[in-house]
């Protein structure tokens, strides 16, 4: 059930960003200028730690597509359904943290370099 | 037949929701491959402040980079869309407002595939203007 409906919200969550991406890909046919305004926006601290959601999302309904196919396909998949949905979060978790960790880093140095300014 | 869940029995007849279901699990296998490169790439490898202009330019002087993302457009939006009308399947009961969302969704899909793939093909970096390497801080 849970699973169930996390597929679903983040599978939706997933489709919406991918329309946002495809639309700020399409700002590279107006040259760099127009272009880097865009990423300018993926660089900001509210849309890093929204990007945060996403990759968990992401690592979320891949591994749990893992688990849909493999009770769909195997004979004992369903019987291990419950188990499986336990790896398939740890799983997400372990994957999440390195690539979070490299997202979140440099906000820290933005941080940093904003009270730097703020004490002078 | 209700396979929205996922827990059901394999479909077994020939129709639509057969390779719409066959489509979905195939599709899903190879994006996470695909997804996973590209987060790893853009989010761990290099920072998004330094996906810049320059480095998409660098990027797709190698046309297998233009395939990989391709690829990635099309299986993705395929895949999303196919899962959302299942979604809308499953909560839009009305025959005749579903038959409106459902083509709603068909232009839609259209529109950003085409949207998506006119912008990896056509794309020719600024020579002599590329822009900074990483947005500057």
């Amino acid at each position: 059930m849970w699973s169930w409906l996390l597929h679903r919200v983040t599978g939706l969550g997933i489709l919406l960003f991918l329309f946002i991406h495809i639309v700020d890909i399409s700002l590279l046919g107006f040259g760099p200028q127009v272009y880097n305004e865009g990423i300018l926006l993926f660089d900001s601290i509210i849309v890093r730690i929204l990007s945060l959601a996403l990759i968990g999302s992401v690592l979320l309904h891949a591994f749990n597509g893992v688990r849909i196919m493999l009770i769909d396909f195997w004979s004992k998949g369903t019987r291990y359904q419950r188990m499986m949905f336990g790896i398939v979060v740890t799983l997400t978790i372990i994957a999440f943290i390195p690539l979070a960790y490299y997202v979140i880093l440099p906000l820290f140095t933005v941080v940093a370099i904003w009270f730097i300014h703020s004490k002078t | 037949m209700r396979i929205s869940t996922g827990l059901g029995p394999r479909p077994t007849n020939s129709g639509f929701e057969t390779f719409s279901w066959y489509f979905l699990r195939i599709s899903g296998i190879v994006l996470l491959v695909l997804v996973i490169v590209h987060l790893v790439i853009m989010h761990a490898a290099n920072d998004v402040s330094c996906t810049t202009y320059q480095f998409v330019a660098f990027r797709y002087a190698n046309p297998l980079w233009r395939l990989f993302d391709w690829l990635l457009l099309t299986l993705s939006l395929t895949h999303g869309m196919n899962g959302l009308r299942i979604v809308v399947d499953d909560y839009v009961h009305s025959v005749t407002v579903r038959f409106f969302v459902l083509s709603a969704l068909a232009v839609l899909l259209l529109i950003f595939f085409m949207l998506g793939t006119i912008t990896l093909i056509t794309f020719q970096p600024v020579v002599g203007n590329l822009g900074p390497q990483c947005l500057p801080r």
